[in-house]
């Protein structure tokens, strides 16, 4: 293994995709729609159901309007990249590989506290939950690390093991940055260096902008309802197609429109125009959708469902 | 006899259950063990982050044989009763005994039981144990069934005695008992194996595992306090933390940092509960001014930089943390101090309370109107208890609050001293919630003895109005706690009110409810039921309260209280219980005459009728004690009502023995009856003693 630093966050990102290539992980790419965060992928939450095995790691973008700071905190970001490892059955080793890939990228065991604290993960509105910790290296968490049990309301079985590792908070420790703006984002050395604000500091200003103050939350709220209709009306379709007389069940359309109205809930409720108590109906609502969605996944192929 | 040596290693265990998992390990053990005849002399179990373990010496090696003879049927008993015989002993018919008895000839079965080996019985138990195992939260991990807290690796079960040590063995699926173990994650990974408890703990020790979470704990406090005493400072006491970070490591190493400069100047519970909350750092403060400058840490770990990486780690998050802190509290007390604190309290009514109950501003409006009420009651200032009660919320607008909730009331405090309020209203903004729990401080200081009472009605009152009473276990809203908090706001503070009239005035000035009467008497029953259940906690018996709570004034609970005390205190004499029993002959003579005649004799007695001297006795007992009772009642002395009602024992007693109340002279009895009623009626007074018990 590496023990050499990385310089730049590309390379930390780099050297994951390595590392859990070399652990057998098929590397996937981020999913093409705009999420909360890496569980959302169907490469997590829909493949983390069913009997089948799976061994997936893949860089996820993640949206969260609220956290928008207009790119002056040091640290939050209203988009930033989450790298996400989802293993089932997950392995005996896997606290073992976890601690490889910190090694991996130049966090040096002999010299840190690395810590497994108590952490158990809810996601409401995905009806999923899982038990595991925060992962600790000198009193910072580093990692998410979760043993799913629920998915959808269903009971994972086998269980998958699932890391989340915060690329932008992890990478600036490990290269000693204190701005997530100042971070070098390519090798410092190339010929044109760019830091992490070279590439994002304006679009953070640009979507704080919309996500405050400027997203017509009429259209966002209409989207909401047009995602949620339409989720229901895939997943009310026959079974068989009548056109090819296949069996084709359309889990990950309906999937898609699922993880569209969670991402409109978000920009809304980045607007201020969700009330405490219409905030859990709503929660509600997309959590609805990700069941449906969940209950049509287990009776495909993928998901383990054999005629 | 043998020792016996359990370990069940795991991924890292939740530090707050390994405390209550190590003692449920021992009882699941041992109990076992000792149901199935094997008797031990001592156990002690322990916990780490990785691993719970379990030492028990001598260990019987064999469960004792046991003989039970039963008697059955006789031989020539209907074939059904044979059969169930059998079914219950558990034998066929050829190993029964017959033998001869007086009245024939009888079936007889021996059972013997031999003696099992520990060495069975303890695979049996612990893999009950493990399959049984009682933690909070569990989960099922990889492709297999079984649950434990995180996935189980590995599992050492050991016995040992003068000859040497065998492994027991157990298989719970795919994990089969062993005899090793690995030290700790990262400076003992090596496994290795051991031959029994002693030598078990040596090694784990050589491979940076402290076994035993007292001696961890000792550890760290002791380099901590070490380690602040060098530098002239002090650690801040704080036991559960110290607990929960002796939960986190294997091998603690006490590690101190400086708190930067700039945030020195943030107030010490902020420091505190940030780094606490956060970081599970300890606070390290100077003795005489309090303040906070340096914290400890504590590693899983040595380094070979003696800790400097790590050190420097922490204090970059705690940093970032305390740069945040620092941020919120600037920004409050520029508020404080600009606009004060009502430009907090005006935002609230954009924040909802509850949907039927409205926003956090609109239950301010109530809590001061009602604050308002009650000041004159509790002789508060009724300009400083409005004006706290208006503020005693602003505080929840604040960053810092948002941040840390549990800062609520402690920040309030300081930022309306900042906004240069009275000290009364400030330090109601942070007792005002009090108490919280049955053991917490009720304050004293009549403003926010009238803030806390004012909020804590209306929240009750609020949430009887919108139906959403605790049901069960369920308590969504603590109303039972904040029921509690009421109860004891008065008795300690001597509060006289009539608690019914004030609620339902309160419900109908807050147009909460249109029948205020009715929710207002439901609730009085309600606190009824916690008081009943507070002052059983004090020792006084369900009994007593149950019969003060049934007579006379029901609405001041100073007064209920000290009416159950003075019963209380009487029930602890002879003339008292036997009071007790004269009142309820005369109450079962009396009621089941007035059931029978369909009357109530209600008019008084008259001396010319009394026949015997007792009679006469009573008569004049009861004269000379009635105006007694009625003077210490005027004077709310249930004391010395009740000792003069226990002085109507000897009369009562020489009555009953002397005369027959059911005379045939239908004068005589009517006579005797009427005076049985004044009687009940003199004592119903303090407490219905019908329900006293015995």
């Amino acid at each position: 293994m590496s023990t050499q630093k990385p310089k730049s966050f590309q390379e930390i990102i780099l050297r994951l995709q390595n590392y859990w290539a070399a652990h057998g992980c098929a590397i996937m790419q981020p999913y093409d729609m705009e999420v909360g965060a890496g569980t959302f992928h169907p490469a997590t939450t829909l493949r983390s159901l069913g009997t089948k095995a799976w061994a997936a790691a893949y860089v996820q973008p993640s949206r969260r309007p609220t956290d928008g700071r207009y790119g002056e905190n040091p640290n939050r970001l209203q988009h930033y990249y989450q790298y996400q490892v989802l293993i089932k059955p997950s392995p005996p080793n896997l606290q073992d590989l976890y601690l490889g890939s910190l090694q991996a990228i130049g966090i040096d065991m002999e010299m840190h506290d690395i810590r497994f604290v108590e952490d158990d993960w809810e996601s409401p509105t995905l009806g999923a939950w899982g038990l595991g910790w925060e992962v600790w290296c000198d009193g910072m968490e580093v990692s998410q690390f979760t043993y799913f049990q629920q998915v959808g309301g269903h009971d994972c079985h086998p269980v998958s093991g699932e890391l989340t590792y915060g690329l932008e908070r992890l990478a600036m420790y490990v290269l000693g940055v204190d701005h997530v703006m100042d971070m070098p984002f390519n090798d410092p050395d190339a010929p044109i260096a760019l830091t992490y604000g070279d590439v994002f500091k304006q679009t953070e200003e640009e979507y704080a902008r919309w996500n405050f103050d400027v997203a017509n939350t009429d259209v966002l709220l209409r989207h909401f309802q047009e995602a949620e209709a339409e989720c229901e009306a895939i997943l009310a379709q026959e079974h068989i197609d009548p056109k090819t007389g296949k069996r084709i069940i359309m889990a990950h359309p309906a999937y898609d429109q699922c993880i569209k109205a969670s991402h409109m809930f978000n920009l809304l409720d980045a607007r201020g125009v969700i009330s405490v108590t219409e905030r859990q109906a709503y929660i509600g609502r997309v959590r609805a959708l990700a069941k449906k969605c969940a209950d049509a996944f287990v009776q495909t192929t993928a998901g383990g469902y054999s005629a | 006899m043998a020792d016996l040596l359990i370990e069940l290693f795991s991924e890292e265990i939740p530090a707050r259950m390994q405390t209550r998992a190590a003692q449920d390990l021992k009882k699941m053990v041992t109990d076992g063990l000792v149901e199935n005849g094997i008797t031990y002399a001592g156990a002690a179990a322990f916990a780490t982050p990785r691993r719970l373990a379990l030492t028990i010496q001598g260990v019987l090696d064999h469960s004792p044989a046991t003989r039970e003879e039963r008697k059955g049927p006789r031989v020539d008993a209907p074939e059904k009763a044979i059969q169930g015989f059998l079914r219950g002993a558990g034998l066929t018919m050829d190993q029964l005994d017959i033998r001869d008895e007086k009245k024939g000839q009888v079936y007889f079965a021996v059972i013997e039981k031999p003696g099992r080996p520990a060495a069975d019985i303890v695979a049996e138990v612990l893999e009950n144990a493990i399959r049984n195992f009682p933690w909070p939260k569990s989960m099922r991990w990889g492709a297999g069934v079984l649950r434990w807290v995180r996935p189980l690796h590995s599992i050492i079960c050991l016995l040992t005695n003068d000859t040497g040590s065998t492994v027991v063995p157990v298989q719970i699926d795919d994990i089969a008992a062993g005899d090793t173990t690995r030290g700790h994650r990262f400076m003992g990974a090596d496994a290795f194996s051991v031959t029994g408890f002693d030598d078990y703990a040596t090694k784990l020790k050589r491979a940076h595992v402290i076994l035993d979470p007292q001696e961890r704990q000792d550890m760290i406090w002791q380099d901590a306090t070490n380690m602040a005493f060098a530098n002239g400072l002090e650690v801040v006491d704080d036991r559960g933390l110290l607990a929960e970070v002796a939960g986190l490591v294997e091998w603690p190493v006490v590690l101190m940092g400086k708190i930067a400069d700039e945030f020195l100047d943030l107030p010490a519970e902020v420091l505190q509960t940030s780094m606490k909350e956060h970081q599970k750092f300890f606070s390290v403060r100077e003795p005489k001014s309090g303040k906070i400058t340096r914290f400890i840490t504590v590693a899983n770990r040595e380094t070979a930089d003696n800790g400097a990486t790590i050190l420097a780690g922490n204090q970059k998050v705690l940093s970032a943390r305390l740069a945040d802190a620092k941020f919120f509290w600037e920004n409050d007390l520029r508020v404080a101090q600009g606009d004060g604190l009502t430009a907090w309290t005006d935002r609230l009514s954009n924040v909802t309370f509850h949907n039927k109950l409205g926003s956090q501003k609109t239950r301010i409006d109530r809590i001061v109107s009602l604050a308002a009420t009650l000041a004159s009651i509790v002789g508060a200032s009724a300009g400083d208890a409005t004006l706290a009660a208006q503020v005693a919320k602003a505080d929840l607008s604040s960053e810092m609050v948002y941040e840390f909730p549990e800062l609520q009331g402690l920040m309030g405090r300081y930022y309306a001293t900042a906004a240069g309020l009275p000290d009364a209203v400030a330090a109601a903004c942070q007792d005002h919630y009090s108490p919280l729990g049955p053991s917490d401080d009720v304050p004293s200081a009549p403003v926010s003895v009238t803030v806390a009472l004012a909020d804590k009605l209306d929240t009750l009152a609020g949430f009887w109005a919108i139906d959403e009473k605790p049901t069960g276990s369920k308590d969504p809203f603590a109303l039972r706690r904040a029921a509690l908090g009421v109860i004891r706001l008065i008795l300690e503070n001597n509060v006289r009110l009539s608690l019914s009239d004030v609620i339902a005035a309160h419900l109908a000035q807050s147009a909460l409810s249109e029948t205020g009467q009715d929710l207002a008497a439901d609730l009085l029953a309600f606190f009824h039921d916690r008081l009943k259940v507070f002052l059983r906690d004090q020792g006084i018996r369900y009994d007593v309260i149950e019969a003060c709570l049934s007579r006379g004034d029901q609405d001041d609970l100073v007064l209920i209280v000290e009416r159950a005390k003075a019963l209380a205190a009487v029930l602890e004499t002879d003339d008292g219980i036997n009071l007790v029993q004269g009142f309820k002959r005369a109450n079962n003579i009396l009621s089941q005459a007035e059931e029978k005649d369909g009357v109530e004799y209600s008019f008084g007695a008259d001396i010319k009728f009394a026949e015997e001297e007792v009679e006469r006795q009573l008569f004049a007992a009861l004269e000379t004690t009635t105006p007694k009772i009625k003077t210490a009642l005027q004077a709310q002395d249930f004391a010395a009502a009740m000792a003069d009602m226990a002085a109507l024992r000897g009369p009562i007693d020489a009555f009953f023995d002397g005369v027959q109340v059911n005379s045939d002279n239908a004068i005589v009895r009517r006579n005797r009856l009427n005076m049985l009623h004044s009687i009940r009626d003199l004592v119903g007074q303090v407490a219905d003693l019908n329900r006293i018990e015995g």
